[in-house]
């Protein structure tokens, strides 16, 4: 049987780091250009996701759990993260009924 | 190191006192935590030590950070009345907890080293922050600033890890000495390349948590709609920790690459002091004006960042600790202005709102003259000399352009300080009398004397290690 490291390692690091980079630049470009506040919400999951995949495979083709470790931590921190930001979701909604982050310019003027 | 486990226990401690006290002592019990948290700080010094696996390191220079972080922090409770928000519907037990976890976070952030610790801490400080932001449920101003600063936090969060992805990608470990070493031995050709990219991805994340001018967009909103006693917050201990922080990164692990992120740096700062002086001078809220003026702030900071010389880390925390006092003071009094306007003026916090207020409030009137001078950066105070360790930093390294570009923006700083000051003095209003409590009163006169005795004596602090 083969270990869960060696079937990473089947496939060369290159083609992690383009498909980290793709997710993450995908992730980006949901920020930048989505209006509603949970897509917006769900790109940055996806960047934090992208990172998490990254550390795995750096971690398993240097044989050192570190990586690994650091992505519990990422993993810990992003679900308190999603607590606290659906938190502040449900608190804009219950105020204006929507949300459009284009609805929140009060503060520009 | 002892300070952070007491300041976790503490705040757990403080939620449940909140079952039984009321506000007034706990604010006395929290003013109490934090200067016991801010002697077990003090206790280490010149003990150089490392903890909790080699992730955790107690140097002069990161307990002399904690020790401005907790001093910050210290004030703003003392300035905490009712935190500005319906006391109706408050649980401030719970808002002095969050104040004391974010602390927590922010001594991690300046005493790392190892990479998780530092994003543990940052995230600790942040998401502390973001509840901190929109605390004031039914405002749609601090929701709209909450959220705002709860999507770009993250999203500099996710970039800033994928830069340290791709630097452990290329180092094969989190601890800042091996990254050092590891990118010090390696020669230039076998580097891979996604190291540099790793290391400018973490800058922006950095840059973006410490508003810096491309990224600086959310700060004046987020300032502006989070409830002053937060902002004063947001803007000295989250700006001093992540100042530290950058220097340790940027000193530390890469201190070798020095080539590839200073010109970044130097370019931003510039840039930074640009946007920020000359659209604060547009500004007709007070509480706008300082966010614009603590973007400016930033780009100072980034100037002496660049100069990477041996007394740049006293030169932060200098000027740090200045700014800090004086931030305090200024939006202390926005604050109390703000709360006597409520509902006799449209915009409580507009320059308008703050005429005449000399002539029944001398006191208050001229603690906020001082600290605006300090921001300013006018002589016999501690911005001047916060100013001038900047400068004299960057002259050494033989660069002219930035000084004499940030000199231009210091003077157009004093055209919108003096705003303040002129509406205070020279216009007629008719504020009356507003009644500060003691605590408030001791804050605002603790840190008006420390902004004039630093500018006296800067040598107390910029010696200090």
């Amino acid at each position: 049987m083969q270990s869960i490291p060696e079937i990473i390692r089947t496939i060369p690091l290159t083609h992690y780091i383009m498909l980290s980079s793709a997710l993450f630049c995908i992730g980006i470009m949901g920020v930048l250009t989505r209006r509603n506040a949970i897509i917006v919400f769900m790109a940055i999951e996806l960047m934090l996701n992208a990172v998490n995949l990254l550390l795995a495979a750096f971690s398993s083709y240097y044989s050192d759990p570190a990586g690994q470790i650091f992505v519990f931590f990422i993993m810990a921190v992003a679900a308190a993260e999603v607590a606290v930001g659906l938190a502040i979701i449900v608190m804009i909604y219950r105020n204006i009924q929507s949300i459009d982050i284009g609805v929140l310019n009060k503060l520009k003027n | 190191m002892n300070s952070i486990i007491a300041l976790s226990l503490l705040g757990i401690l403080n939620l449940f006192l909140g079952f039984w006290l009321s506000r007034k002592t706990i604010q006395a019990a929290t003013l109490l935590f934090l200067a016991g948290s801010m002697a077990l700080t003090a206790m280490d010094w010149n003990h150089e030590m490392l903890w909790y696996g080699r992730m955790f390191h107690t140097t002069n220079t990161s307990i002399s950070f904690s020790l401005i972080i907790q001093l910050a922090a210290f004030m703003v409770v003392s300035f905490s009345k009712g935190f500005g928000i319906d006391e109706e519907h408050t649980h401030p037990a719970e808002y002095y907890a969050i104040l004391l976890f974010s602390v927590v976070g922010a001594i991690l952030m300046v005493s790392f080293d190892h990479l998780i610790m530092f994003f543990v801490g940052l995230e600790i400080l942040s998401v502390a922050m973001y509840v901190l932001t929109g605390s004031d449920k039914r405002n749609l101003r601090s929701n709209e600033a909450a959220l705002k600063y709860f999507l770009m936090g993250s999203f500099a969060t996710g970039i800033l890890l994928f830069g340290i992805t791709l630097v452990y990608g290329a180092t094969r470990s989190f601890y800042l000495t091996n990254i050092a070493e590891v990118i010090a031995t390696t020669p230039q050709a076998s580097t891979p390349v996604f190291l540099s990219i790793g290391v400018l991805l973490i800058i922006v994340g950095f840059l973006f948590k410490i508003s810096a001018a491309p990224f600086h967009f959310w700060t004046p909103d987020v300032y502006e709609g989070a409830p002053t006693i937060f902002t004063m917050f947001m803007s000295t201990v989250v700006k001093a920790a992540g100042f530290a922080a950058l220097y340790q990164m940027l000193t530390g692990p890469f201190g070798s690459l020095y080539g590839t992120w200073v010109y970044p740096i130097y370019y931003i700062s510039m840039l930074t002091l640009l946007v920020g002086n000359i659209t604060a001078v547009y500004q007709q809220s007070v509480k706008r004006m300082l966010a614009y003026s603590s973007i400016s702030h930033a780009g100072y900071l980034l100037i002496t960042l660049s100069s990477n010389q041996a007394s740049t880390s006293s030169t932060i925390l200098y000027y740090s600790l200045s700014y800090t006092l004086a931030t305090i003071v200024a939006f202390g009094v926005v604050m109390l202005v703000a709360e006597y306007q409520t509902g006799r003026t449209e915009k409580p916090e507009n320059f308008s709102s703050f005429e005449g207020l000399a002539k029944q409030n001398p006191g208050l009137a001229f603690c906020f003259t001082i600290s605006l001078l300090s921001l300013a950066g006018i002589p016999l105070t501690a911005g001047f000399w916060g100013k001038f360790f900047v400068f004299s930093d960057i002259f050494n390294r033989h660069v002219y352009y930035p000084v004499i570009l940030a000199i231009i923006m210091s003077a157009i700083g004093v055209y919108y300080y003096f705003k303040g000051i002129i509406a205070i003095y020279f216009k007629e209003g008719d504020i009356e009398r507003i009644e500060l409590p003691a605590l408030v009163k001791f804050a605002m006169w603790a840190c008006t004397l420390g902004t004039l005795l630093l500018g006296v004596y800067p040598s107390i602090v910029k010696n200090l290690f």
